[in-house]
Order: C-alpha cells, then structure tokens, then sequence
C-alpha cells in the first residue's frame, strides 16, 4: 500500500510551519537565543543518533567532529570577510558538513571496524588528542582563547545579512528540517535499514552478505557530517568558537541530550535537545549545581529509563491500544504527590546545604520563590521529611503503579 | 645520566601508580566486560576521603579506612547499580559508568569545593631518603614505590597462589564454565569490583600528597588509565603492566627533555624564520617535547588499535 506523496509530505510541511510560527510566538529577548541554541543542539544530536541509535556505536568523542567543522567555518567566514572567496552564508553548514564528513572518512576508515568498546575507546583517544592539539596548534585552533568571525561580512543573500538573531534563527531552521530530512531518507535507504541489523546482530548481518565494517563506516561519514553541519550553525550563531567545543565535556553533554530523549527512536534526540537545552539554560541561571542534577538525573535515568522520554511515551500506546489508558491515571496521580515532594525536598536540602557552606553570611535564603531563614530549624526538618516520608509513599505506591501497568497492559493469551 | 636515571625512578613510580588503577580495570573488564569508565573517579574519591580522614586523625588512619570506604562505595555501585543496567547490554552498562564519572566529580566539588584541597604526605615521611646523582629522592616517594610494589606483590600472590584467585583467573577465561561449576559469579563481580576501585582508591590516597588533590585530578589521569588498559590488551594483566610502566616513563621522560622541533628542523638543514611569531608554521617551529607529553600516549593509543587492535598483549576479542 503506497502513501500518497501528499500525506508523506504532511508531517514536514506542518513541521516547516511550526519553525516559522515559533519566533511569532516566543518573542521575548533570550528565547530566540535559546531556540537557536536548541536547533544547534538538535542537529548534533540527532547526528549523535545516527551512531549509537540506528549503528549501535557508542561514542565519547563526538564533540570532534561539530568542533572541527565550526573551526573551518570560523576560518571560511574570515577567508569570505577579506573576499579571497565569494560564499553566502547559507551555504557555510555545507562547507562545515563536508570538512566533519572529511575527518570521519579519515577516523572512520580503522574507528568502524569493531563496534562496542573498542570503538568507545578510539573515540574517546581522537577526541582527547584534538582537544589536546588545540592548545599546541595555535594557528588553527587560536589557543585557549579561540578563534572568532563575523558573520555580517559575507556576502548578502537577497539582500538579508544576518545581522539579527532572529535572520540567524531562520538560517538555524532551515537546516535544521533539511538535516532531519535527509537523515530520516538515509533511515529509509537499504544501508540505513542494514545500520540497524548490524548493530542488532552484527554477525546475521554478514551472512546476509553485508560487511558489517562497511555498513558501519557509512554511517559514521553520515554522522561526521551532520556534526560538521552543527559545527558550522554554531560558528554563525556564537561567531567564535574555542577548545571547550570540541573537548570530553561537550561530547558527555551530547551523550546526554540524546540519550535523555530516547536512543533507538528517530525523533527522541529533538525532544531530548529542547528539553536539555531549555534545562541547561534555565536551571543553569538559578543554580551553579546544575550540572550536579543533570548527571544524577542522566545515570538514573541510564538504570531505570534505558529507553527514555521518547520510549516513555512509546510505552504508553499499548495500553491505549487496549483502550485502558484510564487506569493508569489514578495510580499515576497517587504517586505524583508523594514523589513530588521526594525531589523538591531533596533538591531543597542540597541547596540549602551549599548555601550554608559558601554563602554562610547571608542568613536567608530564597529557593522555589520562597525567601525564608537557613539559620532556623524549621526549613530543615520540612526537607529532611518530605524528603523521607516522600520517599517511603512513593516506594509503597510504585508497586500499585506496577500492578496497574500490568493489568493495563494484559493481553489474553500473550505470554509476557 | 643524572637526569637520566632520576627521570627512571620517577617514571617507574609513576608507571607503578598507574598500573594499580589499571590493574584493577582490567581485572574489572575481564570479569565482567565492562570498562568502568569512572575507574579514576574512585581515585578521586580516594585522596579525598583520605584527606578527610586524615584532618581528624592523621594520614596513617586514612591509609586504611580510604581505600576500605572506597571499597565498599564500588561493591554499593555493582549491587545497587551496574546489576540493574546488565540486563540492557554492554553499551549502557559503558554510558552508565561515564555518567557515573561525571556525579562523581560533581559530588567531589560539591562537598569540598572547586580548588584544591591541603592533603600533605605525613611528617614523617618528610626527609630526603638518599641523594642520587646530585638530586635528592624524597622519602615519601620511596614509600609510594614500596607500596606500590607491595599491592603487585599481593595481587600476583592472591591471582595465582590462593583458591579465590584461581576462581577469578578461570572466571577471566570462562566466565560461563566458572559458573556452571556452582560459584555465585555475581558475587566475585562484587567482590571483583569492590577490590577493582578500591586499589583505585589506594592510588588516590597515595598519589593524593604528591600529585596534589584537586577535582581536576580524575580527569587528568583517568583517559591515561584507559590508555594503559587498550595498549596492555583488553584483559591481560601483564598488558597493563608493561603498558603502565611504558606510559609512566613516557610521559616522564617527554615532560623533562627540552627538544624543540627546531632543533630537528635545522639539523635537516632548514633555516630557523626570522619572525617566528607571524611565521604560518610557527606552531611547529616552536614545538617541543613536554609540549607534546601528553599527548603522546593517545597517539600510541590510535596507533595500537590500527595496528593491534588486541591490543600488545591481548588475546581475548572485546
């Protein structure tokens, strides 16, 4: 049964209409910024996806490849600016993609041939050289200073000149659908179908006749790519790029992006970039513990959520499948409360303990819009029992969410 | 020659410091399989427990107790933790421990803060051992390489002399047979990874005074372990050591003979540019040795794995 082209199309043309609606809707001075930033974020990672979601290669250096592809954008812009070369600016994410597709060709060409650890760890070897490099090579990477561009001076693409965030937002979404587009026909592609039956069962995959080595390499130049095309968007948004964004910190936090919004889904990686980005610079303003709570919430998340947000949502179409979706909702709601009050006290007692440490001084303190008084003994023991009662009743009440997830999900007859 | 054999000594006690992080990830991996990428975390922990302990009571008390608590933390970690992410693969089982790495790093500057912290080696092990070709070794590096020395000594004698070695050693092999035979596998996994990050810890303790304690030290030494382990062989304990011992020296060496890349270049006949700051190649002109120090052993690294992917002594298939 063939889809008309129309309604294959559908789901595109409403996400171009979203892009453009967005900076209409959100017009507030930082959230443009932010939205840049997460279209940046959602390129890397859905990139990301492509090695560890759909090839099944875990990687610690993916960093590498947005940072070398955003320091020759740096470079091109400046060679553009003192007009020895003619680009316009839309076209420099291709300059960026293609110098990320040169170097996977290069690492890839011995990184692919074994999957699992031995590639983690070439991965995490490349990516500490080139970070290590930057600060020797000083006339590329420009030291611990960086390298920086202006993007204004090329030349002006129907008569716009990227002066305004909003001018760079649209550049951003643009290539942000045209990436998407283009790695979600790569899934559709017999290579693409053969990523995932090599990381499944790599060794099935040859007696079908495929070099697992080969099927690995292809998606590594892919995703090379798209990291460079990351790179480039970066390198126009920031105009300046340094060590820190290609070193082992920036590759964990891709890591994370993708793997918060779900690894074996398409589309997991988009959520978990808006999700991660608008965390990282939202939370990042109230706390300085912030990247305490990502990694506490990252490696629970590892243990009890391997699938993660994206797979959450999966989960819950059987039971609204089976039409059973509404006993879920009380059990659900009964544990709300209780684990609410679990976090908030935790995040509390943390909070209030590191204010006591390094802001001693100041006796109060304002946490969740509440100012109060850290000197007092009240504020601690409301944490200290929402923490532990919260704890205890959520304990109790996951086992009735269990029992509920079973029989919601009970299909007669299916050995489970 | 002076420098020569200081710089042996100070590389070998460096080699040996790192082997006894190294040894316990490979004895980690062969058990289980996994590389626990937040092996240098423990370390961290170590010196800091340590200099915790030892502000109450002294370095000799935190000694003991450290790498003991550290021990504990790693078997908490593989019970409560790496178990539960098993049953999803090896591929978590890697994110995990990296994540893992991160929180603990985070938790480290969270309790006692972003600088570094005053852990001193004991006062008395403040004297100089014996001067050396016109230097001077101090005595608390005599005792690292003791200890050093001692904790290979202990681990060879518990590997290959004793029951519960020989159960681990055929465990390394055969997990699946050992299994078979009735040993309560998950439990020498506890065991194995406790004493895995507890020797980790033992490093840190004893590398703390002398490398100094700060949050940045995980990092610094962690992806060198890594490298020792790849370079050794996945697996092979006599791998990490050659290859701990290799890096060790090294990076000793590297950091303290000043060959610039000048000298060569003008020994091959090229004439050193007169400007050499605005010079296109002034990267390389100016380039020397202990620049590329450390940067070294993640060259050896690729270069292993192209060419052995085995790694120099590794049998086993990863």
């Amino acid at each position: 049964m063939q889809k008309s082209v129309f309604s294959s199309a559908l789901p595109w043309i409403f996400a171009a209409a979203i892009l453009i609606v967005l900076p209409f809707i959100f017009t507030g001075g930082g959230s443009i910024t932010i939205m840049n930033q997460i279209g940046i974020t959602i390129v890397l990672a859905m990139s990301y996806n492509m090695l560890l979601g759909q090839g099944g290669m875990l990687s610690f250096g993916h960093a590498v490849y947005m940072g070398i592809g955003g320091f020759v954008a740096v470079h091109v812009m400046n060679i553009v600016e003192n007009e020895y070369l003619w680009l316009p600016l839309p076209f420099l994410p291709l300059v960026g993609g293609l110098v990320g597709l040169g170097f996977a060709t290069i690492v890839g060409s011995f990184s692919t041939r074994k999957a699992g650890t031995v590639f983690a760890m070439i991965s995490l070897g490349i990516g500490e050289l080139i970070a290590a490099c930057c600060i020797i090579i000083t006339v590329f990477f420009g030291g611990e200073e960086g390298i920086s561009g202006d993007r204004t001076m090329a030349p002006s693409t129907f008569g716009i000149e990227f002066i305004s965030q909003k001018e760079v937002y649209f550049l951003i979404a643009f290539w942000v659908l045209l990436s998407i587009f283009v790695m979600y026909l790569f899934t559709q592609t017999p290579v693409g179908k053969m990523a995932n039956a090599v990381r499944d069962n790599p060794e099935r995959a040859e007696f079908v006749g495929y070099s697992q080595r080969w099927v690995r390499y292809v998606s590594f130049c892919g995703a090379g790519f798209f990291a460079g095309v990351a790179g480039a968007l970066f390198a126009i948004n920031y105009e300046i790029l340094t060590e820190q964004n290609l070193n082992t910190v920036m590759s964990f936090q891709v890591l994370l992006a993708t793997y918060i919004g779900g690894v074996g889904f398409f589309l997991g990686p988009v959520f978990g970039a808006v999700l991660f980005t608008i965390l990282q610079t939202v939370i990042g303003l109230q706390t300085d513990l912030w990247a305490l709570y990502t990694g506490i919430v990252f490696v629970l998340m590892v243990m009890f959520l391997p699938t993660g947000l994206t797979g959450l949502f999966a989960m819950h179409l059987i039971p609204l499948q089976l039409g059973r979706l509404g006993m879920l909702i009380k059990p659900y709601a009964k544990i709300f409360v209780p684990g609410l009050a679990f976090v908030v006290g935790s995040i509390a007692l943390i909070e209030l303990i590191n204010h006591v440490r390094h802001h001693g001084e100041e006796q109060f303190m304002t946490l969740f819009w509440i100012e109060f008084d850290t000197t007092s003994f009240l504020p601690w023991a409301l944490f200290l029992i929402m923490l532990g009662v919260g704890f205890y009743v959520s304990r109790v009440f996951a086992k009735e969410v269990a029992e509920a997830w079973g029989e919601a999900t009970f299909v007669e007859g299916e050995r489970r | 020659m002076d420098l020569f054999i200081i710089n042996v000594i100070d590389g070998l006690i460096y080699g040996l410091l790192l082997f006894m992080l190294s040894s316990g990830l490979t004895l980690i991996f062969s058990m289980m399989g996994v590389l626990n990428l937040s092996h240098a975390a423990f370390y961290m922990l170590g010196a800091y427990l340590a200099y915790q302990i030892s502000v109450y009571t002294g370095f000799w008390v935190g000694l003991i107790v450290a790498p003991l608590l550290v021990t504990i933390l790693g078997a908490a970690v593989e019970r409560y933790g790496l178990r539960r992410v098993h049953q999803y693969g090896h591929v978590p089982e890697l994110i995990f421990t990296f994540g893992l790495f991160f929180v603990i790093e985070e938790l480290v500057q969270y309790i006692w803060g972003r600088s570094m912290v005053n852990y001193n080696s004991p006062e008395s092990l403040d004297f100089i051992a014996f001067n050396l070709a016109g230097g001077s070794i101090p005595a608390y590096k005599v005792f690292m390489l003791l200890v050093s020395v001692g904790i290979f000594l202990a681990l060879y004698y518990v590997l290959a002399r004793t029951r519960v070695g020989m159960i681990i050693q055929a465990a390394l092999s055969y997990p699946k047979t050992v299994e078979a035979l009735g040993h309560n596998v998950p439990l020498v996994f506890m065991g194995v990874f406790g004493v895995g990050t507890g020797l980790a810890g033992l490093a840190g303790v004893i590398a703390g005074p002398s490398l100094t304690t700060f949050p940045g030290m995980a990092f610094l030494l962690g992806s060198i372990v890594f490298v020792c382990v790849v370079v050794g062989g996945l697996g092979s304990l006599f791998g990490a050591f050659v290859a701990s011992l290799l890096i060790g020296w090294l990076q000793t060496f590297a950091a303290s003979y000043n060959i610039g890349a000048a000298d060569i270049l003008i020994a091959f006949g090229y004439e050193y540019p007169k400007d050499v700051y605005y010079h296109p190649w002034r990267d390389l002109w100016t380039l020397t040795l202990p620049q590329i120090g450390p940067i070294l052993p993640y060259i050896l690294l690729i270069l292993v794995l192209v060419f052995r992917p085995n790694g120099l002594f590794g049998k086993r298939e990863t």
